[in-house]
């Protein structure tokens, strides 16, 4: 079935004018077609043109750009020659426009229902009751909860991946022929950006509008997309329909960005540890620690994060700390480094006790461990040369000067592989991922014992993350220092740590060897999280949606409870009347696995194993078909 | 869906070079041109105009044709004339003394006070503020709300008390305006400071162990400089009318010494009488303190305009 055309962008060209007038050319000429009620997913790293191309559909140009040729018709408009008024008519009405932060783009003093509806009545379309019949109309379709009252209340009020979902609505209220969706899941937790996907999906295919995808991430895109256009460098690398390009990707970039697809988390994808850095007394190791903001009344924090914690880590090993955003996984690593003192509870640093405030450790304490920022654009000091911002801690805790530094700071800088000559620039004049090779250059140049990483690779391309982990893993097998490497993608932490401590809403609900917490019996919560890891497959958001703990799972609140198994509101086998009064016992499983669940080993296993049943049904059902 | 077999392969760039640049972690951005303050035009001739207040400063009395204090002229508020002594270019003002040499004289103190003050008031309130922003707890709070006390009160009544209590000297007026200013400045420098401190590299630097000295010096100044460099012009104009309108009163510079303010006051009443004597001061006035103002728009319209929303 030929569809009608809806853009043609023909052989599109935008450059950019520096201050000394140099032209550089950010879009190289780039063309294709988008059908009505087709996504189109424009995939590439940053750097590619992707956004630079969507944001022309709207007319518009980040500053500092310009058109410099061919044709981007919308509708048969071209909308690189449309007037300042007209790109006002055309903006929120015909195209609309999601961007990838929701938090950001919602207005905290207005209700969500007057922000939706805004463009649509501003524009003529609807009346302001139209709109916001609309609006219910949308928020039902999107599948939010409490939709005929969700409109009245304000932004804070709502998760954010409900927010990521109002702002669909808002983008889709006028009836836009075409969405423009500027990353809108990269931020976002893996449970959250199939809870988005989902509701994505399914309104555009009501809704029958056009769409162009942008992001980075091919799994993401072989759920939602029906034409890919890989992009490189403003280039288009190939293009083709969606089952073509994931299936039979013909050029080497789109091969290179689907191996740099995180392969699905389990067992065996861990590293192995060598045995030559092995001792008996772990390198740091916290004991029924909880913690949390808002100052300590009797013991307690007023704002408690993180309640009863253990965690252990071996010395040369790496652990892997996973959760949700808000989870305390950060305020885990706050706590080691003593930047948040903890309520109850010791931090041990080789068998011997540290003071809770960093204000009251030894150098050397301070010394041996080291804290990594998640964000090295904030984390580095822009008015500081990388060779001082590295040579700091040698000078700091080592006492080198002079000659010596210099030479010390041009060795570790080739450690993170960086030249030498890098000592002499600021950051600003370094790309992303070499900011946080200095970022880690840093903490290593202190000769730590442990390396507290903060998300050190979630701001970060793919394939630049993937190479900042292949940096670390080498970094642990030369020097032995162990890592807590924090994060949200179970994918890279799978990979890299051979420990996971999997924790949720403040408490750790699952730990042990990475290949014993990847396979069955899982944390109902674990399970959860691996399901929701997307798998570059077309029709895997159908399948997953299938399953049982998705059902439940997903689109839920985080509780954080005092008593009882914060898990409880999503967990699939949760047991009424037990699981919310009583806190979950510790189950010990072979080598320091352990699970916090109210269900013992053999009830979970006895899970495990009809899953694994249904599955086995679901796929002869299939090979029957 | 759509077939395109003839858009597949377009790429100009061979796919071996692609992946190469790839893999290059060397692959550098291009470092951005070193940071120079381009001024507008506009810019640069208030640059001249500031410069040559300075140098007016400086050499002042070797140029000027007469004394300040010396009476040569024919009579109180004349044009231009000539006599025994010498031209009066500017005329005279209300006792007969030559303007063009009382304005070049007046610059000294006008000037001088202004800048002595400004950075009277720039060394407390950075000192106060970055304090402020880095202890914070009790002491942030004990000097914020002395300052808020301070900065409550109108200038020029606080200015009439200090001087009827403490009399009129430049020493005394250098305190008060500094006193005064400094005020402000701590509010722009604890606000700058606050943003700073909560910066990652900051937490960095706090949790390698650095004390509170080095925080400051290293890690909050330089950052804060350039905002803070920025506003100096602005306060220094303040203190110029702040200074000319105490002088205005009768209270600032005293008699006979020349400043532009109290020029304004003491040639007022030759106004009806068409003497331009009043106006040549005030044209000082303002010939120094607008560029100043033009300076400073241009530097913070060409640092993103971030100078703005620091402004309190």
């Amino acid at each position: 079935m030929q569809k009608e055309k809806l853009v043609e962008v023909k052989d599109l060209k935008i450059n950019a004018k520096n201050d000394d007038g140099d032209v550089i050319p950010i879009v190289k000429g780039v063309s294709f077609d988008i059908h009505k009620g087709e996504v189109v997913a424009l995939i590439g790293e940053s750097g590619s043109g992707k956004t630079t191309i969507s944001l022309a559909s709207l007319a518009y140009t980040k500053p500092g750009l310009y058109f410099a040729g061919g044709e981007l018709l919308v509708d048969g408009e071209d909308m690189l020659k449309a007037e300042p008024l007209r790109t006002r008519e055309i903006r929120g009405s015909k195209v609309a426009y999601l961007a990838q932060s929701a938090a950001a783009t919602f207005n905290p003093a207005i209700t969500i229902g007057e922000q939706v509806t805004e463009s649509a009545v501003l524009h003529g379309l609807l009346s302001q009751n139209e709109a916001d019949k609309r609006a219910v109309e949308l928020y039902h379709a999107l599948e939010l909860p409490d939709p005929e009252r969700i409109g009245f209340r304000y932004p804070h009020q709502v998760s954010g991946g409900q927010l990521q979902r109002l702002m669909a609505a808002m983008a889709l209220c006028g009836k836009p022929d075409l969405m423009v969706l500027d990353e809108p899941t990269t931020a976002l937790d893996v449970t959250t950006q199939i809870e988005v996907l989902k509701a994505f999906k399914k309104v555009i295919h009501e809704e029958n509008s056009a769409a162009i995808y942008v992001t980075h991430d091919l799994a993401v895109v072989a759920q939602i997309a029906d034409y890919i256009v890989v992009l490189y460098g403003g280039e288009v690398m190939e293009q083709g329909n969606a089952d073509e390009i994931i299936n039979n990707p013909g050029h080497v970039y789109t091969q290179r960005l689907m191996a740099a697809v995180r392969p699905k988390p389990q067992a065996g994808l861990g590293s192995s540890v060598g045995v030559e850095h092995e001792r008996e007394i772990p390198a740091i190791r916290i004991t029924d620690m909880t913690a949390g903001y808002g100052g300590i009344v009797n013991g307690e924090p007023k704002i408690p994060i993180l309640r009863d914690v253990n965690v252990s880590v071996k010395n040369g090993h790496v652990v892997g700390v996973i959760g949700e955003s808000g989870c305390g996984k950060s305020t885990l690593a706050r706590v080691m480094a003593g930047l948040l003192p903890q309520a109850r509870g010791t931090v041990e640093l080789d068998a011997v006790e540290l003071d809770g405030d960093l204000r009251n450790r030894k150098l050397e304490e301070l010394q041996k461990i080291q804290f990594v920022f998640q964000m090295a654009d904030t984390a580095l000091n822009p008015k500081q040369v990388i060779g001082d911002i590295i040579g700091r801690p040698l000078e700091f805790y080592h006492g080198l000067k002079g000659k010596q530094k210099h030479a010390k700071v041009v060795e570790i800088l080739e450690m993170v592989e960086l030249p030498a000559d890098f000592a002499s620039r600021y950051p600003m004049e370094l790309s992303g991922g070499q900011k946080q090779r200095v970022n880690m250059a840093r903490s290593l140049a202190a000769n730590p014992e442990v390396m507290l990483c903060d998300e050190v690779t979630s701001a970060l391309d793919s394939i630049v993350g993937a190479n900042v982990i292949k940096l670390l893993t080498a970094l642990r097998d030369k020097t032995g220092v162990s890592f807590v490497f924090i994060s949200h993608d179970l994918s890279t932490v799978a990979s890299f740590a051979d420990e996971i401590v999997v924790l949720y809403a403040g408490r750790v609900v699952e730990q042990g060897p990475t290949d014993e917490v990847l396979t069955p019996p899982y944390h109902p919560y674990t399970r959860l999280l691996i399901s929701s890891v997307p798998e570059l497959r077309l029709g895997w958001l159908e399948d997953t949606m299938q399953k049982r703990e998705m059902s439940v799972g997903i689109a839920k609140d985080v509780e954080i409870t005092s008593v009882g198994c914060p898990f409880f509101n999503r967990c699939p086998i949760g047991i009424e009347g037990a699981c919310e009064k009583q806190n979950p016992p510790v189950r010990d499983l072979s080598s320091g696995h352990q699970i916090t669940c109210h269900r013992t080993i053999e009830e979970l296993e006895a899970v495990e194993f009809e899953v694994q049943k249904a599955l086995a049904s679901q796929n002869a059902d299939e090979a029957l078909v | 869906m759509t077939e395109n077999p003839e858009l597949a392969e377009e790429s100009s760039m061979p796919e071996k070079d692609i992946l190469a640049e790839i893999d290059a972690v060397d692959e550098l951005p291009t470092a951005p041109p070193k940071r120079r303050v381009r001024l507008s035009w506009l810019g640069k001739a208030s640059a001249a105009i500031v410069a040559l207040w300075l140098v007016i400063c400086l050499i002042g009395p070797s140029i000027a044709p007469f004394h300040e204090m010396d009476i040569d002229g024919d009579d109180g508020f004349m044009g231009y004339h000539t006599n025994e002594y010498g031209t009066f270019y500017l005329g005279t003002d209300y006792l007969g003394r030559d303007t063009l040499s009382r304005v070049i004289y007046g610059a000294r103190n006008t000037i001088g006070i202004s800048l002595a003050s400004t950075l009277l008031a720039y060394l407390i309130g950075i000192t106060l503020g970055i304090l402020a922003a880095v202890k914070g707890g009790w002491i942030d709070m004990g000097i914020s709300r002395v300052n808020d006390a301070i900065l409550s009160l109108p200038t020029i009544m606080l200015g009439l008390i200090a001087i009827a209590w403490l009399g009129s000297s430049i020493p005394v007026l250098v305190g008060t305006a500094s006193i005064i200013y400094a005020s402000s400045v701590f509010r722009i420098a604890r606000a700058l400071g606050q943003d700073i401190m909560v910066q990652d590299f900051v937490e960095a630097a706090k949790a390698r162990g650095e004390g509170v000295w080095w925080v400051i010096r290293s890690e909050v100044l330089p950052n804060a400089a350039m905002p803070l460099a920025t506003d100096f012009g602005l306060r220094l104009v303040f203190v110029v009318l702040f200074i000319s309108s105490l002088s205005f009163l009768g209270l600032g510079v005293q008699p006979p010494a020349a400043d532009w303010g109290s020029m304004v006051r003491e040639n007022l009443q030759g106004l009806p009488y068409g003497s331009y004597a009043a106006i040549w001061p005030a044209l000082a006035i303002a010939t120094f303190t607008i560029p100043i103002n033009l300076i400073v728009d241009d530097i913070s319209a060409k640092s993103g305009g971030s100078l703005a929303s620091k402004m309190v």
